[in-house]
């Protein structure tokens, strides 16, 4: 151990060293175990995917039919459910780091009370998601649940309104039980980006009589933004691959209106038995995804040069 | 005297905390209402906060009612322990693999595995289905567990790996020069003072586990007696008049345990949360 180096080289471990030093398996041995799980359970499924998507597989067995299950897909309103899913998303991603910021703000002020807040904010995403879906579907209850009856009550509702009977109510109804999930973790992320600012900064703002608001703009949000971009398209992805939320609220009904690309390969894979469909649908999702991989690791590289700079 | 706020500015604060607060807590105690009315009395207009025909009934009728109750529950928390140890044993070793040693193919696979992580279940239920079903996994713990493990495996390495790079590697240089093996260091010296950086995933992979049990149970088990909670709760009320009451009531009792857990460790859930991120 002469070298120091940041981590223990393995090519220069063998003290022969030189082009032909043997290969330390050492480390790849340490990632046997999840190689072997991620291999099986994600690589090999997203392999799996692409050559069903050429097929008609379905229960009674499957054959080779090239493009057709692409041509397919656009022949029905799989335009809209694309449209849909990403309004969905950026609605849902927005509501969510707004409120996160928000949140963030309060939690980070420095007032009596604030760790019962801190607390009391996180239930939402602590507690199975399923189980807060079916709080919601109470709420959304048209004759009797919570919103419906406030609104009654106070008077902007004439009768009892069904939120989950409706194309357009649904669809809101759903984004609002998801940004209610989401937001405590975007707001606590955020709060640990705020913590990690120097207070000098702020303190040496304030002696030049910044004042609260102005702080906040000059000097907390250019500072966490980078922050607030990973959380956005971290959030992003997690909202296109939601499935859970959408599933027990309406099932992607009222007539589809609540139907984005998962709900939609989920019907066709697994409620309809038609795998080859599914999986044609399953690879748009793929390939919408790597769009977002490539945003984030060019996020990624940026931040790590500024970072470096 | 920077943090001294003025009246008006309090007000603010707290105001804004209120309604933060009645957005995030007001499925839980509309929740609590509903499990405390009788059926029948559930529905009443105009709308009330508090009645006066309050009473616990639904939290014993559902035993019955709902006969595999608490055989859902006990399934949730033993497939959500076993996704854990699965996962960190799988977790702990490529973390360290990739937070201490230089090899051919390594950033490239730690890249991969930092892909991988964007794919959500759902994409893959089709194979996924059909490799749980050659494997003769269909309706078996097994096939709940596997999967979430799987899943739950990329962002454990990610946090892991960042508190591995924490720890000083003089430890380890300090055993090598002592004779020891890489194996025995990692196994005696390593593993010992990263144990609190191992809980902190144990206990996010845990929440997770419990909290995502839906997709997979719901898709490869229709096993009753195997059921999760979550899953056993829709299909147990999906297929009739929902009993609301008794529906709330379960719900109120099976999240329980995870809050518990929350409340005890939120420290270490938010560091945990949060630590992987903030570094940069």
């Amino acid at each position: 151990m002469s070298e120091r180096a940041d981590t223990y080289d393995a090519t220069a471990a063998d003290p022969d060293g030189g082009l032909s030093a043997r290969i330390d398996w050492f480390p790849y041995l340490l990632l046997l175990p999840a190689f072997f799980l991620v291999a099986t359970i994600v690589a090999w499924p997203l392999v799996e995917t692409f050559r069903l998507s050429f097929t008609d597989a379905s229960m009674r067995g499957e054959e080779f039919i090239g493009f057709e299950n692409y041509v397919e897909i656009f022949d029905d309103d799989f335009t809209e459910v694309i449209q849909r899913t990403f309004i969905w998303m950026f609605a849902s991603v927005g509501l969510k780091v707004l409120l996160g910021i928000f949140g963030a703000v309060l939690l980070n002020a420095a007032i009596p009370g604030r760790v019962i807040f801190r607390i009391l904010v996180m239930p939402p995403w602590i507690v199975p998601i399923a189980i807060g879906v079916f709080m919601w579907g109470w709420m959304y209850n048209g004759q009797f649940g919570m919103i419906s009856g406030l609104g009654q009550n106070i008077g902007i509702l004439d009768g009892p309104f069904e939120f989950l009977g409706y194309q357009t109510s649904a669809f809101i109804a759903t984004i609002v039980t998801d940004v209610w999930i989401g937001t405590p973790l975007v707001a606590i992320y955020l709060l640990a980006a705020m913590q990690s600012i120097p207070t000098e900064l702020y303190e040496a703002a304030w002696t030049d009589g910044a004042g609260r608001f102005y702080r906040f703009r000059r000097i907390t949000l250019p500072l966490i933004a980078p922050s607030v971009a990973t959380m956005a398209l971290l959030s992003a992805i997690w909202t296109f691959n939601s499935f859970d939320i959408i599933w027990i609220l309406t099932e992607g009904g009222p007539r589809g209106a609540t139907t984005t690309m998962i709900i939609d390969t989920y019907k066709t894979a697994i409620s309809r038995f038609r795998y080859g469909e599914g999986a044609a649908r399953a690879v748009m999702i793929l390939i919408c995804l790597s769009l977002f991989a490539a945003c984030y690791l060019g996020l990624l590289s940026r931040l790590q040069k500024r970072g470096k700079a | 005297m920077i943090n001294k706020y003025r009246w008006w500015e309090l007000c603010l604060i707290y105001t804004g905390m209120l309604i933060f607060l009645a957005f995030v807590l007001a499925p839980f105690v509309e929740a609590f209402k509903v499990s405390l009315r009788p059926l029948d009395g559930l529905f009443s207009i105009p709308y009330r906060f508090l009645d006066d025909d309050m009473t616990f009934a639904a939290y014993r009728e559902m035993w019955t009612n709902v006969p595999n109750l608490l055989r859902y529950m006990v399934n949730s928390f033993f497939i959500a322990c076993s996704v854990t140890v699965l996962a960190l044993l799988c977790i702990v070793p490529a973390a360290y693999s990739f937070a201490r040693f230089e090899y051919r193919g390594r950033d490239s696979m730690l890249g991969a595995f930092l892909a991988i992580n964007m794919v959500g279940a759902a994409v893959l239920i089709i194979p996924l289905y059909k490799l749980m079903l050659t494997l003769g996994l269909l309706n078996s713990y097994a096939s709940m567990i596997i999967p979430g493990a799987a899943f739950s495996v990329p962002t454990g390495i990610f946090l892991m790996r960042s508190y591995f790079l924490r720890i000083p590697k003089e430890l380890e240089e300090a055993a090598y020069v002592d004779g020891a093996s890489r194996l025995y260091t990692l196994w005696r010296v390593i593993l010992p003072v990263s144990l609190p950086g191992m809980m902190v995933v144990a206990i996010a992979t845990f929440i997770t586990a419990y909290a995502q049990q839906f997709l997979f149970a719901l898709t490869f088990n229709s096993r009753d007696e195997l059921k999760p909670l979550p899953v056993g709760l829709y299909d147990f009320f999906g297929h009739q008049q929902v009993r609301w009451n008794e529906l709330m009531a379960a719900s109120l009792i099976g999240i329980a345990p995870v809050l518990i857990v929350y409340i005890f460790l939120q420290k270490y859930i938010v560091d945990g949360l949060t630590s992987g991120a903030v570094k940069e």
